[in-house]
């Protein structure tokens, strides 16, 4: 079971104060979209083994949600930070790329 | 035969004597006993019969590991199978009963296997089972199903009558095990300052050093063990919790812990274990190691025992399992066993070494005393059935094919080595390297496993980690306690260090033992899983350790091969002549020990299984014969029943009255959230798919709230309070989850919106007053509102006081009748209720229920989210285009509505159906088609949503779901009624009741 | 009009704490931006208490002020109270964007005294009450429910959780709070 910190109040806790949203950074496609961009909203994940960034809601905490940058392989949470965000801020990527040289950058 | 010695025993007090029954047969035993020792004192050898073969089992082992001696323990509502024997203490009083046998332990019929093991080998159930195909359900299955399962399940009629809990806790260093090896793990965590937790399984500290004799520091083990505890106990960053098994390690340092708080005393008034739920930044596992079996014919007959776990019980309980005790071993420290034995007067006829010589510092002080040790030697085979009667002996390096020697003895000591107990580290992950010179796997530590930080949270400690001697133990653990607390060096304490000569692997006996003696040498004594089945399973290809490890049930039981799977592995390497590392173990999974369930449900069962959420009405309801419902964690009243009155009756009486009088509901649990800011206007547009920014402040609009899939997901009445303010009803089971979607939207996607949400559901007691009486009954109350026809009509509301209250009246309907819907606050809720019980008493007021509810939302043609719907459906299928504004560029679920799919002309769409003869089709009743789908399954054409007797009409009414139904008004298609009846039903419009909606517009 | 009714009417129960229903409670829910100085003054002058730091609750002579969310204050004032409270605090922020609503009965108060009390909270709690100062609140589980938790002295707690969940939240405490329950993990 995961800990988590939530950026918006600063609170450490176990992950059944949290909720989880899937994944984050999606890009909503609204009325006029191409069948193909919808698809990939609705449906279409990366699901990677490795960096993964995903929403969590501090539902039994301040109610918040925030996104949360881990390795889907080791469970390492490299940082969180708030949700009002279209990709993972410079410095979480920096934080990323100090640990996992590998990865090939938020797309 | 086992008894007891008529002194020693360090852990008992002879003082206080100890009844307790077996199989119904009186015995004693003392205070500190476990049931292990006070079986074997009182002479109990036979305990139990194995799981396959019915074969006689007795004791092993002295610990977790022990495979046979389980138990059916207590009665009635404590009643509870396999409780371990070596770890339960006793208590006067104490009923066991032994497992796996009919009629008795002493003569069972199952044991008829034994005679057959020859063809019961591994696989046997898959290959013998499989044909006739026919058989396995009649006949296979249900005789199988009878003889398997381990113990017998308590009784259903029972309810465990113990509490149990739960209790979270955390520390920057927990240590599992308080041997030595945990005490100076912990000692060095908190001398260093920090926050430490340290856990024992047994009753008693100092794990097996006081047994072994262990010098430290220039005390003798036992009395390092109380000096180390007094100074933990001194320090207020340090916890100790003995009888507390660590069971598991999960992720990000969460570990389960089991106390067992009244197992020792059943009917104490407290709770009978408690689960700890500990967060630990590190955690030191100071597990120890267990001793492994020899393999060798005849290993499993009662007597046959491991060499330390004999010490043990000596030193600890001073008991001793026979007169002349045979020792067999492939390493030292069963020559310690041989020589406290000796020392204590039991005979040790010789001690029989596979080592090809034996002169080492404890071999020479066996000879001693006159001991005989016969090395380059192997046991051949046992002699005994119930229990041990003497030994053949044969050369290590033979096949066994002859008798060497034949030596009479009543038990048999054997140690094949020890394994570091690697399970707690490997739990989540941490990773295993073989150890050549122990032969035994142990914890890498360059490969832990990892926290949320990325770094290592688990580090081996003492013989957990392959440190055996204690002086090692001691230097190792506490330089791990030293690591964990991230503190800096000290001096560890300083044990004699005892050579030993180095262990030689022996993984058979004899070496190429033939087959007859392969097939009775027992590696899992619990699954009855031989050297003969791993031999048999890697032959037929099972080449991989988890393969074989399902194919045999070998470590499958509830002992999880604690003392088999080495060994098993080491045969199955063997076999597959390959090196063991290269085979590797089995994956370690939690829980090291099983859990009892009430453990697993902490404080979460009767009235506290789950939630209940109650209304402000809630005591009210009970008091007045309500008959609930759950609707998510809420309980509504179905209905009111009244003395001799059914469920059926209760509904239609409450239908009649409210359509011809006067009904009150309790609609609290409505969800009400406020939804406000200068965005507000601009966000309701979005959420919902009406126009909500057109609403006028003190008017209401019905809305639908859609996921972008376009799907229906929620419905309600919205009232505008002001410019910038709207109030949302949503279903009473979506509240909690309209407002966390708001938050969402409003959070991750239009966060430079101004709007806010307050959940105000529980604010608020809302009450409907629904029929004819509802104005008048309402004014009775007297408020400042005008609840004239035209001062607060159909789809407004007004704000204002009600009997004196602060109140907020609705004129809503879900009924069809004239009908407010009445909130003011919570705390008000109940007098409010009362005062319009009271008023409507002359128009006969009475509450009515959710299937009254229902049936009148269902007579008006209303949908209900979670019958009409299903999370399939889109509002145009249940012909609620009204409701969906073609002005606005977006909504949620706009684009979802869009697809191919969703506007395809032979959707299924809401009608009506009102069956020709007037009967009540089973909810969920489907309309089969013509012809059969890709899967021949018969097609269908339609499905029953809603279906219920309307008083009102007298007869069957229903909604459903029909392929373009609304085209087909006036046909008769026929739905599948019960049992197997076709019932033809007419096709017609969704609103039964008032088309016109003159009664609630008076 | 009638005396406002609280979900448990006042229940008490002595055991390893001793545990009470602190009856009807004027409680107010803020939403909007926390550094507007007008709110500041504004809840100063209804509670008389200090806007609170994060995760911290701060009492005045007329009420208290816990913070609940980076913009969301719940403030606690006497049940009568609350109704002016609401209406001064919208007239003293009018213009703003501050959401206010009365949620005094939308809740029940729980409060747990004595030195057992972190021990009886952290048996349904994944909180770890060593990291909860005096004047801290802490917004967690409670077994299956949400609740807020405020440290108001060392060994005094007020729980705060939805009116509908008040029994259950009652009746788990009670029964984990009975003696033969000790645990001794806080001292």
């Amino acid at each position: 079971m995961l800990i988590l910190t939530c950026p918006c109040c600063g609170v450490s806790a176990e992950e059944t104060e949290f909720s989880n949203g899937g994944e984050a950074h999606l890009k909503r496609f609204g009325p006029g979209s191409s069948d193909d961009d919808f698809e990939s909203y609705m449906f279409n994940r990366k699901n990677p083994r490795g960096v993964h960034f995903e929403r969590w809601r501090h539902a039994y905490g301040c109610g918040k949600w925030f996104i949360a940058a881990r390795c889907t392989v080791t469970l390492e949470v490299f940082a969180t930070y708030p949700a009002q965000t279209t990709e993972p801020p410079a410095d979480v990527v920096k934080k990323i790329k100090a640990r996992r040289s590998e990865w090939e950058g938020f797309a | 035969m086992s008894h007891r010695l008529d002194t020693g025993g360090r852990l008992i007090d002879r003082a206080q004597k100890l009844e307790f029954t077996f199989n119904g047969k009186r015995l004693q035993g003392y205070a500190g006993d476990t049931l292990a020792s006070a079986l074997m004192g009182a002479g109990q050898v036979l305990l139990g019969r194995s799981f396959k073969y019915h074969r006689p089992r007795g004791l092993v082992a002295s610990g977790a590991e022990e495979p046979n001696a389980l138990f059916g323990l207590g009665e009635g509502p404590r009643f509870e199978p396999n409780q371990r024997a070596t770890t339960t203490e006793l208590f006067a009083g104490a009923k066991l009963a032994s497992q796996n046998h009919w009629p008795s332990l002493e003569y069972d019929i199952g044991a008829v296997n034994n005679a057959f093991a020859r063809f019961l080998t591994a696989g046997f159930y898959y290959k013998m089972f499989i044909h006739p195909r026919a058989f396995w359900k009649h006949v296979y299955e249900p005789f199988i199903r009878r003889t398997a399962g381990l113990g017998r399940a308590p009784d259903p009629e029972t309810v465990d009558a113990d509490r149990y809990e739960q209790l979270y806790a955390f520390a920057d260093v927990l240590v599992i095990g308080g041997g030595i090896a945990g005490l100076a793990a912990a000692r060095a965590a908190a001398d260093a300052g920090n926050r430490v937790i340290l856990c024992e399984q047994a009753a008693h500290w100092g794990g097996r050093a006081p047994v072994d004799g262990v010098e430290i520091d220039g005390k003798g083990a036992g009395d390092w063990v109380e000096a180390q505890l007094a100074a933990l106990r001194a320090l207020p960053n340090v916890t100790l919790l003995n009888r507390t098994q660590g069971v598991g390690v999960h992720d990000h340092g969460y570990v389960l812990a089991c106390q067992r708080l009244a197992d020792h005393e059943p009917g104490a008034d407290k709770p009978r274990q408690r689960l700890w739920r500990i967060r630990a930044a590190r955690i030191v596992t100071a597990t120890g190691a267990i001793e492994r079996p020899l393999s060798f014919a005849g290993n499993d007959i009662p007597g046959v025992m491991l060499a330390s776990a004999m010490r043990d019980y000596l030193v600890n309980w001073a008991v001793v399992p026979g007169k002349r005790v045979v020792v067999v071993t492939n390493n030292d420290d069963a020559y310690r066993s041989a020589i406290a034995l000796h020392d204590a007067g039991v005979t040790i006829p010789a001690i029989i070494d596979a080592r090809p010589d034996s002169d080492g510092a404890l071999a020479q002080a066996a000879r001693a005393r006159g001991i005989r040790i016969a090395a380059g030697s192997a046991i051949r085979k046992v002699k005994g059935g119930k229990r041990v009667s003497g030994v053949e002996l044969c050369a290590q390096d033979s096949a066994g094919a002859a008798t060497a020697e034949h030596i009479e003895c009543d038990a048999v000591a054997m140690s094949g080595g020890f394994s570091p107990v690697v399970h707690l580290f490997s739990h989540c992950g941490g990773k295993l390297i073989w150890d050549e010179a122990g032969g035994f796997f142990r914890p890498d530590p360059a490969r832990p496993p990892l926290g949320h930080d990325g770094q290592g949270f688990v580090i081996a400690a003492g013989s957990a980690n392959g440190a055996m001697a204690a002086s090692d133990v001691l230097v190792d653990a506490h330089a791990a306690g030293l690591s964990a607390a991230g503190a800096k060096e000290t001096p560890a304490p300083q044990a004699k260090a005892e050579p030993e000569a180095p262990m030689a692997p022996v993984w058979m006996m004899p070496a190429r033992a033939e087959y007859d003696l392969r097939m009775k040498m027992w590696l899992d004594p619990q699954n009855d899983v031989k050297v003969s089945d791993v031999q048999l399973a890697a032959r037929e290809g099972y080449e991989s350790v988890e393969h074989t490890k399902r194919y045999t049930t070998l470590g499958m039981a509830t002992d999880q091969g604690k003392i088999s799977n080495i060994n098993g592995l080491a045969i199955l390497a063997d076999s597959l002549d390959r090196p063991i590392p290269q085979v590797g173990t089995t994956t370690f999974r939690p829980p090291y020990t099983p859990l009892t369930m009430g453990t697993i449900a902490g404080e979460a069962k009767g009235p506290l299984f789950q939630p209940l959420r109650r209304t402000p009405l809630y005591d009210w309801h009970e008091a007045h014969g309500a008959d609930w419902e759950p609707v998510g964690q809420w309980r509504r009243p179905y209905c009111f029943r009244r003395a001799g009155e059914s469920r059926h009756d209760a509904v239609m009486r409450e239908v009649r009255q409210t359509r011809e009088s006067l009904g009150l509901l309790d609609a609290s649990t409505l969800g009400k959230i406020l939804v406000k800011g200068p965005d507000a206007a601009r966000f309701m547009d979005m959420l919902y798919t009406n126009m909500m920014s057109t609403l006028k402040p003190g008017r209401c609009r019905y809305g639908l709230m859609c996921n972008e899939n376009g799907f229906l997901m929620d419905d309600g009445v919205v009232a505008r309070l002001s410019e910038d303010a709207f109030l949302c009803h949503t279903t009473s089971g979506g509240a909690d989850h309209v407002h966390g979607w708001m938050e969402d939207w409003l959070q991750c996607e239009w966060w430079d919106w101004k709007v806010h949400t307050v959940n105000l559901t529980e604010q608020f007691a809302q009450i409907a007053i629904v029929g004819p009486y509802a104005r008048k009954v309402l004014e009775k109350l007297g408020s400042d509102i005008d609840l004239g026809r035209e001062a607060l009509p159909f789809m407004e509301w007004h704000e204002g006081t009600l009997a004196g209250m602060p109140a907020r009246i609705f004129r809503i309907s879900f009924s069809g009748e004239l009908s407010y819907e009445v909130a003011v606050p919570a705390g008000h809720g109940l007098a409010l209720w009362q005062k319009l019980v009271e008023a409507g008493a002359e128009f006969g007021v009475m509450p009515y229920g959710t299937e009254a509810l229902h049936i009148m939302r269902a007579e008006k043609g209303f949908i209900m989210i979670g019958d009409e719907t299903d999370g399939t459906v889109i509002p145009q299928d249940l012909g609620l285009n009204w409701a969906i504004s073609k002005k606005k560029d977006d909504f949620l679920g706009k684009r979802g509505m869009e697809r191919t799919a969703m506007v395809a002309s032979d959707r299924w769409k809401l009608v009506g159906l009102e069956t020709l003869d007037g009967s009540v089709l089973p909810h969920a009743a489907l309309a089969p088609a013509e012809g059969v789908n890709a899967n021949g399954q018969r097609n269908t054409q339609g499905r029953v949503t809603s279906s219920y007797h309307s008083p009102t009409l007298g007869k069957g009414i229903a909604l459903a779901l029909v392929a373009r139904g609304p085209e087909r008004m006036g046909e008769v298609i026929e739905f599948q009624g019960d049992g197997g009846k076709m019932v033809p039903a007419r096709i017609v419009e969704t609103c039964f009741y008032d088309k016109a909606g003159e009664k609630q517009n008076v | 009009m009638s005396e406002p009714v609280s979900a448990l009417g006042g229940a008490q129960y002595a055991g390893m704490v001793e545990l009470a229903e602190a009856g009807p409670r004027g409680m107010i829910t803020v939403r909007g931006d926390l550094a507007l100085p007008a709110l500041a003054s504004a809840v100063k002058k209804i509670t008389g208490a200090a806007m609170p730091a994060r995760r911290q609750a701060s009492t005045g002579a007329k009420g208290a002020v816990a913070w609940m969310s980076p913009d969301e204050l719940l403030l606690f004032v006497d049940y009568a109270a609350a109704a002016p409270s609401v209406a001064a605090l919208e007239a003293a922020l009018a213009g703003e964007f501050v959401t206010i609503a009365d949620v005094s009965d939308a809740r029940a108060v729980l409060t747990l005294k004595g030195s057992q009390a972190c021990d009886v909270l952290a048996k349904i709690c994944p909180v770890d009450f060593a990291d909860l100062p005096v004047g801290g609140i802490r917004r967690s589980r409670a077994a299956q429910i949400a609740a807020a938790i405020w440290r108001e002295e060392q060994d005094e707690y007020t729980v705060i959780c939805f009116r509908s969940h008040a029994r259950y939240m009652w009746d788990m405490l009670s029964q984990l709070a009975r003696p033969g329950g000790e645990v001794g993990l806080y001292r």
